[in-house]
């Protein structure tokens, strides 16, 4: 959920077709977008009816994918949306990255989950384009009828006679005809698709098992140096002094000297660069600094400042109401029964595999960076706007990325590669050590959420009211915090989508109802953390449903039936799903002595549950055996692709329940490496199913939906093994232990 | 700095660095091997696993100097086609995400496969608990190290 920066799909086919317009006008891709022509390329030889597809007279198809590949699918996805409408083997499908001209190429990121809801349309539009054209040129040279014509297997076929031209064939003539608007060409129908909805095997998957694929930290140029930097550990401290001799003097150094922190929304700590021969002469280098640093103004800040502040911000006034419906306030000042709670979770590092990292080459004239961002057309505005190049002479090749999770939407490592490689006059590779990885990310926001709820002489709920806190991602900045200004607040909408979002209890029918946020200071940078808010708003919100339930008596999928009770599309989405869920995890049913099983559902562009089932150690350890996901995520394009996501995004918050937590301690992280910032290995990994519901809805976005629903599903199925309820994350072990004894 | 000998996907290698420099910054900076993965630098994480003499090792706590005659085998050494029994079974199953840990999990595996051609879902975890995906394909890492163990290697089959 990262609103601002999603294209609308009005804006994408927008911009779809004023590219097409632009590429027949004789647009030429600078030096290196020719580059990726084949040498033997002629002038029709290659049949370009859009920015995104290429057909060749040997009938191979490539497909240029604008989203990053960051283990999500792009690259598959994509052409599968191109090839079901062009009418293609996927066998003749070749895959490329489109460069990065955000004058052709707008959408040359991702986020939000909303790459496959993005470009289902448009994609299936640059196939179908292509398709219309190839059929008119067909029908054309046979003097036939177009309707009598269809497009199969890469040919298009006479019906009537069952004369047949391939694609190849058709390249010369299709390239000379006026262009069709995409807008007006007829997509296929849902129950035709050969492609969409099949399980394809990935593009980027066998490049993946041998070594050969690209990611950030794998470029190589001739002459290159590799950097290191040593950042001010402390949030918006500053470097004091520095003896950079021993360092000077380890064999392979080439250059030491200090890089300035970047303000602003750069967000870059600055320190001192060590460029090197290698990366372990860099690493080398680095050690033998003796630098001291000014603490800067978080210097008091620890998580337990913290603790208090957000406690403090919960008991205060509101800085805003961000939902009120009927009268909360005053149906919980006297219920028949009433229940409070407070839920807390801490930050969280992205700790993506692949270290932040960028190659740059400063010349003369351009720039080249070669990074593994999620927002390659950020990272090229950013690095034109420090370096005084125009747009057009930073080029930017976005490579695979080990991993993101919302990080690489930040650009802080890419441009710090510009501040040290416009000092060498050579390609310079920055690499994060692990270490600086996780005390300079952007983290998951530190939150605590107090929840109210009441019953009514029924025993109907008909109230609950939400204070959430959090530290801020609107305006983190590494140098003021959150500031509660005017500007800022002037749009709570904007604020909630960020950190709110899904604290709302809809569709649950419950009368009066109210959220309430107020902003806790700190340090600390925040930013995206996959499912952003959604990754601490239903842990409050579906373990305090079943505080009530419990409350009152009830069973917990059940209470939650009985409150979706209106009569919209959306609930009985989340009904289904709810009930696929418990039936597939056998709701209801005994399990054997100690185990307990938790539900947890939620709704939104795509909508899920699960039943986590859980056992506790005697040390208190929780384990995690069983996972049940019911996903309705529209027309699952690849379902492979839906149920691999899951299992990943299950996985992933799985770390942040049982092991994951970012403190700080004078205004700097603790943790350093995976020995004490611990994510989830093997022998932690839980048994998952994936239960997908048919449907030919358009696609909504699975990349975190899996993640949502783990804290509160694995925390209401320790509170059924053990009796103890868990409002803390990660989950203390003592806590389980004590209440054992 | 000093001359070492090496062997490295059968081929032998001289090179100049100092002897305690770790294997994973030889093989990717001086040799170009990038297959072989940076991840954590302290042995916690697995991704820059390769064999030395066919045993598990991670090249980031590996001297380079310590290795003398023993013959080092890298993810792009592992087999010239995806042919191994251990990366066909990662193409059946689709483990891959980012893919960013899959040679160290590959190289991790595939050593563990032939001394234990036919592990219990036990012993696969513990042999492959010290190699981390943040992606966390765990599930799918069991289920193709089951699949080379079972010999069920088609790998035109589509995944579930």
């Amino acid at each position: 959920m990262i609103p601002q920066t999603q294209v609308s799909r009005r804006e994408f086919l927008k911009t779809s077709t004023q590219a097409t317009g632009a590429l027949i006008l004789g647009f030429s891709l600078p030096t290196r977008g020719q580059a990726q022509e084949p040498a033997s390329s002629g002038p029709f030889k290659i049949f370009k009816p859009n920015a995104w597809l290429r057909i060749t007279a040997d009938n191979q198809i490539r497909v240029l994918v604008e989203k990053p590949e960051l283990g999500q699918g792009s690259r598959t996805y994509t052409p599968m949306m191109i090839a079901e409408e062009l009418e293609v083997d996927w066998s003749t499908i070749h895959v490329e990255q489109a460069p990065t001209i955000p004058s052709i190429y707008q959408s040359l990121r991702t986020g939000g989950s909303g790459g496959v809801a993005n470009t289902y349309t448009p994609m299936r539009q640059v196939g179908a384009q292509a398709r219309e054209m190839l059929i008119t040129a067909a029908a054309q040279q046979w003097k036939a009828k177009k309707k009598d014509c269809r497009a199969e297997s890469g040919a298009v076929v006479h019906s009537p006679t069952n004369r047949r031209l391939t694609y190849g064939e058709l390249v010369e003539a299709a390239s000379e005809l006026p262009l069709i608007n995409p807008d007006e060409v007829t997509l296929k129908q849902p129950k035709d698709f050969r492609i969409i909805g099949k399980s394809l095997p990935r593009t980027d998957v066998p490049s993946k098992v041998d070594g050969s694929a690209g990611f950030g930290i794998d470029v190589r140029a001739p002459g290159m140096l590799f950097a290191v930097i040593a950042r001010c550990p402390f949030f918006g401290g500053n470097l004091q002094s520095s003896d950079a001799a021993a360092a000077k003097a380890v064999s392979g150094v080439r250059a030491v000297f200090p890089v300035p922190p970047l303000p602003r929304h750069f967000n870059t700590a600055g320190g001192v660069a060590v460029v090197a021969d290698s990366t372990w002469a860099a690493m080398q280098g680095r050690k033998a600094l003796a630098l001291t640093w000014d603490k800067g103004p978080g210097a008091n800040e620890s998580t337990d400042t913290l603790r208090k502040v957000v406690e403090q911000r919960a008991s205060g006034p509101p800085t805003f109401i961000a939902l009120d419906r009927g009268d909360a306030v005053e149906a919980l000042v006297g219920p028949v029964k009433k229940l409070e709670a407070s839920y807390e979770s801490p930050f969280q590092a992205h700790a993506t595999m692949e270290p932040m990292n960028t190659t740059v080459h400063v010349r003369d004239h351009e720039i080249e960076v070669w990074s593994p961002t999620q927002f390659a057309d950020e990272v090229q505005k950013e690095i034109a706007e420090l370096s005084g190049f125009p747009l057009d002479k930073v080029i930017v090749h976005m490579t695979l990325s080990g991993g993101s999770f919302g990080r690489r939407y930040q650009w802080d490592y890419a441009a710090e590669a510009w501040q040290v490689a416009k000092e060498m006059k050579k390609p310079v590779q920055l690499l994060w050590t692990r270490e600086d990885d996780m005390q300079h990310d952007f983290y998951r926001p530190y939150n605590y959420q107090r929840l109210s709820g009441g019953f009514d002489a029924q025993g109907n709920l008909v109230a609950w009211s939400t204070r959430l806190v959090t530290t801020p991602i609107s305006g983190s900045n590494l140098y003021t915090g959150f500031t509660e200004s005017p500007e800022t607040l002037k749009d709570p909408a904007t604020i909630a989508a960020l950190e709110w979002y899904g604290a709302d209890v809809a569709p649950y029918s419950i009368p009066n109802l109210r959220i309430e946020y107020s902003p806790a200071d700190s340090v600390v940078p925040r930013s995206w953390w996959r499912s952003v808010a959604s990754s601490y708003t239903p842990f409050a919100k579906e373990c305090f449903i079943d505080e009530l339930a419990h409350a009152s008596g009830r069973d917990p999928f059940q209470f939650r039936m009985d409150l979706l009770t209106d009569k919209s599309p959306e609930t009985a989405r989340l009904r289904a799903v709810l009930e696929l869920a418990a039936e597939n995890s056998g709701w209801g049913k005994p399990l054997p002595k100690g185990r307990g099983r938790g539900i947890a559902c939620r709704v939104g562009g795509s909508c899920s549950a699960q039943v986590a089932e859980v056992s506790v150690d005697d040390d208190g350890t929780v384990q995690v055996h069983r996972v049940v996901s019911a996903v309705n995520c529209g027309i699952a394009v690849n379902p492979d692709g839906v149920q691999a996501m899951t299992e990943g995004a299950i996985n992933f918050a799985l770390t942040a329940v049982l092991t994951g937590e970012i403190t700080i301690k004078g205004g700097a992280v603790e943790q350093s490496n995976f020995h004490d910032y611990q994510v989830l290995r093997i022998n932690q990994a839980p048994e998952i199913e994936v239960h997908i519901v048919p449907s030919a809805e358009d696609p909504n976005g699975v990349g975190e939906l899996g993640a949502m629903l783990v804290p509160p599903a694995v925390a209401n199925a320790v509170f059924a093994a053990r009796g103890v309820r868990v409002r803390r994350l990660p989950m203390d072990p003592q806590l389980l232990k004590r209440s054992q004894s | 700095m000093s001359r070492i000998a090496i062997t490295v996907n059968e081929k032998a290698r001289l090179i100049d660095v100092a002897p305690d420099t770790p294997l994973l910054w030889v093989l990717r900076d001086t040799l170009g091997l990038t297959g072989t993965k940076y991840g954590c630098g302290m042995g916690l994480c697995g991704a820059c696993t390769v064999h030395l003499d066919g045993e598990a090792r991670r090249s980031c706590q590996t001297a380079v100097g310590s290795v003398g005659a023993k013959k080092i085998t890298t993810i792009e050494g592992l087999s010239p086609d995806h042919s191994h029994p251990i990366q066909r079974a990662w193409i059946a199953e689709q483990v891959p995400q980012c893919g960013y840990c899959q040679s160290g999990q590959i190289m991790q595996a595939s050593a563990f496969l032939a001394k234990t051609p036919h592990p219990a879902r036990e012993q696969i975890d513990e042999a492959m608990s010290g190699n981390i995906c943040r992606c966390a394909t765990y599930q799918r890492i069991r289920r193709a190290i089951q699949r080379a163990a079972e010999q069920k290697l088609d790998d035109s089959s589509n995944p579930s």
